[in-house]
């Protein structure tokens, strides 16, 4: 059996970025869209501690960044997730492509 | 008591009657309901034949004292005045009362400064005492026939209110120092003869005739006004005797040769004085003016307002004296005047209008004597025709009033017995002007021709015109004389009951005038006669005046006197010839007028059409200069001004227009222009901006993806 090596991790980065890009250009729902981004922020996530490990013990800044990059997701989520309520309110709409406003 | 330096007292008293009558007359001589007059001098009431010369009130009594008393007042004080000049060495008075313009700086024609000067200043010399005491005299035996001869008219105060009011102007005319005092009285004299002249206003003719002397005399008023200015632009000054001093200083030569400044000068005065004295061609008025009640016709416009102007040039003799030419013009004038209007005169059936021609030949004489350089000759015709002439106009009004208004002398005739003290008196007058000797007229007359013959001036056509004139004028008084007195009556048999001789008031002043007629010109024989000195006092009082001159017109003349005396008898011989034409063409044989009339049909009917000097007057000047002018005028303001004012407004409308399509089309084209090159500019741009927050995202991933290939390619 192969043992699991940074381009498996990079590999799945990868692919999850991928999905996650395809998602939030695709996807109409912004709720989708946001589950999107945090798939895309977990790829960066999976880079970092798979790069860390490489790098060897001595080297747990990536770790450590990652931990930062969940923190952010979280706020970044409770913030989008807010607006998108108020945005409800107004709009009586969830989908992306009827707001449109910001536009010449 | 000194009356010379009371002679400011003279006018006032005039004055003082007009102010009062025409404030407060009204209330002294209350108006009928009705105001509208009868024919001049008729009573308005056939019932009361008696009511003559009985004024209605006795208010209107005080007017009739009243204003004959302020001109008697007036004419002692003159008398008083000219006695005591008399006894003066240099027999010139000159009063100054106040400075009436006083010293306005201003530059004469050569560069010089002067200051404009004018006094309410009198001047008494021998011509203007010879002017007030026949303005004074006259105008007192005038006031007291008006009395009788209106006293059935409406406006009695207004009357005498305005006859006063003219004679204090004309007492300012004669007694003024100065061009420009005299100057008011002329104009105020004008004013007078106008309201007069329209006394009867409800009458058109009257008022038209009015304003017909106005403006007819406004005319020669502008010559005057003009020859004044001229006067002081050269002389700089306007004063009598300062203009008499300037001009004998030998800066001033006499104009033999050329015609200059001085005889420009003088030719403007004398324009003024043919608009006064109704010479030719300002003449028109004067006949017209007959409208007036008659007393008027006697004061103003026969015996003293019409010789203003011939007092004016005598005045400005010194003047005249340097310039022969414009005095050979003024003869002319004279001479031509005097047989154009004795030529009309001779054919004229209205009573008055004789009279008026008459009046305006005689004036055509005056100017004559003037002509020729015989000034006191021409003073001394006024002097004797103030009297014969009032006297004429006086008994022609007393015969109008005992004909109930009738003027035509065609429905006269046989009157003679009826109304006996007219007729004496206008037997007189008729004599006096016709140039009988022993009566004024003849010694007038006939002097004016013998200066008209003999002075260096004079010549013989000058003298036959006047000689023909003097039979004409013989002719045409006897002819007057004939229709209204003798013969067989051709009286409307509705008048003929009424004819009646005129109250005391109207026949005292007559008589008097009468007398007046036969010595008056005594005063002025010939030297042939050889009369002691007191019968040519006219000639020693007033000729001194006039002999200072440089150029020393009239001398004696070197004519022998066997010429002098043939001349004489001549005149006689037609003025006797003249009367007993008359007497048998329209008494003995009155039919034979109308054969003559008939035998030379044109010439009659352009006499008794006056040349139908009227009617091209009317062509020329009414309808030609001031209608035509008039609608020239109109229509230079309707094509050119208007056209000028439409045009503007169409070009500013146009450049509005204008102003507009460039606004819309090249400003507001450039600005939206500008916009719209933007606005398709940023097109391409715009297309992308789609709003959706996908399509940005795309952009962020096709760029990410762009820069990473970039560097993954390079």
């Amino acid at each position: 059996m192969h043992p699991i090596t940074t381009v498996h991790y990079m590999v799945l980065s990868a692919a999850l970025l991928l999905i996650g890009t395809i998602g939030v250009l695709t996807r109409r729902n912004i709720v989708i869209i946001l589950m999107s981004i945090e798939l895309i922020l977990n790829a960066v996530n999976i880079n970092l501690v798979a790069f860390s490990h490489a790098f060897g013990p001595d080297h747990v800044q990536g770790q450590v960044f990652a931990i930062f990059v969940i923190t952010d997701a979280v706020a970044e989520a409770a913030i989008a997730l807010g607006i998108l309520i108020a945005l409800f309110r107004n709009k009586e709409t969830v989908l992306a492509d009827e707001i449109d406003l910001l536009k010449w | 008591m000194n009356f010379l330096d009371l002679i400011w007292l003279i006018p006032l008293f005039p004055l003082c009657g007009a102010a009062l009558m025409l404030l407060i007359g009204k209330k002294l001589d209350p108006q009928p309901a009705s105001d509208v007059a009868v024919a001049p001098g008729v009573e308005p009431v056939a019932g009361e034949p008696h009511a003559h010369g009985h004024p209605h009130s006795p208010l209107k009594f005080l007017i009739s004292l009243i204003c004959p008393g302020t001109i008697l007042v007036s004419f002692l004080l003159s008398v008083g005045a000219v006695w005591q000049l008399s006894s003066l060495p240099q027999k010139v008075h000159q009063v100054i009362q106040f400075s009436w313009v006083a010293g306005l700086p201003f530059h004469l024609a050569n560069g010089q400064m002067a200051t404009l000067q004018a006094d309410w200043g009198f001047l008494l010399d021998p011509l203007s005492a010879v002017m007030i005491l026949v303005v004074t005299g006259i105008g007192f035996l005038i006031h007291v026939y008006s009395v009788g001869y209106m006293a059935h008219d409406n406006g009695y105060y207004r009357f005498f209110g305005y006859l006063n009011l003219f004679v204090f102007f004309m007492l300012m005319l004669v007694l003024a120092n100065n061009y420009a005092l005299l100057f008011v009285g002329w104009e105020g004299v004008g004013l007078c003869s106008y309201l007069l002249i329209g006394f009867y206003y409800h009458k058109k003719s009257a008022g038209d005739a009015g304003k017909k002397a106005f403006i007819v005399n406004r005319v020669g008023d502008s010559g005057f006004v003009l020859g004044m200015l001229l006067m002081l632009s050269v002389l700089g000054t306007l004063r009598f005797t300062d203009v008499a001093t300037a001009l004998h200083s030998g800066q001033f030569t006499a104009e033999t040769v050329h015609f200059g400044v001085l005889s420009a000068m003088a030719l403007l005065m004398f324009i003024g004085a043919t608009g006064k004295s109704a010479q030719i061609p300002l003449y028109v008025w004067l006949p017209d003016a007959m409208e007036g009640p008659t007393p008027v016709s006697a004061l103003i416009h026969a015996a003293t307002m019409v010789t203003a102007g011939v007092y004016m040039v005598a005045r400005s003799a010194p003047l005249f004296q340097l310039t022969p030419q414009t005095s050979t013009i003024v003869a002319i004038i004279g001479a031509g005047t005097a047989i154009f209007a004795a030529s009309i005169a001779l054919v004229q059936n209205d009573i008055k209008r004789v009279l008026a021609y008459s009046t305006v030949s005689q004036l055509g004489y005056m100017f004559l004597a003037l002509g020729v350089g015989a000034y006191w000759v021409a003073i001394f015709h006024l002097f004797t025709h103030a009297f014969f002439k009032a006297l004429l106009f006086l008994c022609s009004g007393s015969v109008i009033h005992a004909m109930g208004g009738e003027q035509d002398m065609r429905y006269m005739g046989g009157l003679k017995d009826k109304i006996k003290i007219t007729h004496w008196t206008m037997w007189v007058g008729s004599v006096a002007i016709a140039g009988i000797p022993g009566l004024a007229g003849f010694f007038s007359k006939d002097e004016i021709l013998w200066q008209a013959f003999s002075s260096p001036l004079g010549s013989t056509a000058l003298w036959a015109v006047g000689f023909t004139t003097a039979a004409m004028t013989a002719f045409y008084m006897w002819r007057l004389m004939n229709m209204t007195f003798y013969g067989k009556s051709r009286v409307k048999p509705e008048v003929a009951a009424h004819i009646h001789e005129s109250p005391r008031t109207m026949t005292v002043p007559l008589t008097v005038l009468a007398i007046g007629s036969v010595l008056a010109g005594w005063l002025g024989t010939s030297k042939l006669w050889n009369l002691p000195e007191f019968f040519r006092g006219f000639e020693g009082w007033l000729a001194p005046m006039f002999s200072s001159g440089a150029g020393e017109a009239v001398k004696e003349s070197a004519q022998s006197s066997s010429t002098e005396w043939s001349l004489m008898g001549l005149s006689v011989l037609v003025a006797i010839a003249g009367i007993a034409l008359a007497r048998y063409l329209y008494v003995i044989k009155p039919g034979i007028p109308n054969r003559i009339q008939a035998a030379v049909g044109p010439l009659y009917t352009l006499l008794y059409h006056k040349w139908y000097i009227d009617e091209i007057y009317d062509f020329l000047f009414v309808n030609g200069l001031c209608k035509g002018g008039g609608r020239a005028l109109g229509a230079f303001d309707r094509e050119v001004v208007d056209g000028g004012v439409n045009g503007a407004g169409w070009l500013t409308r146009f450049s509005a227009k204008f102003s507009m399509w460039w606004d819309t089309w090249i400003v507001d084209g450039a600005v939206r222009f500008s916009a719209f090159f933007v606005k398709m500019l940023s097109y391409p741009v715009c297309i992308m901006e789609t709003g959706r927050l996908q399509t940005y995202a795309l952009f962020v991933v096709v760029g990410v993806l762009a820069f990473f290939g970039y560097y993954v390619t390079r």
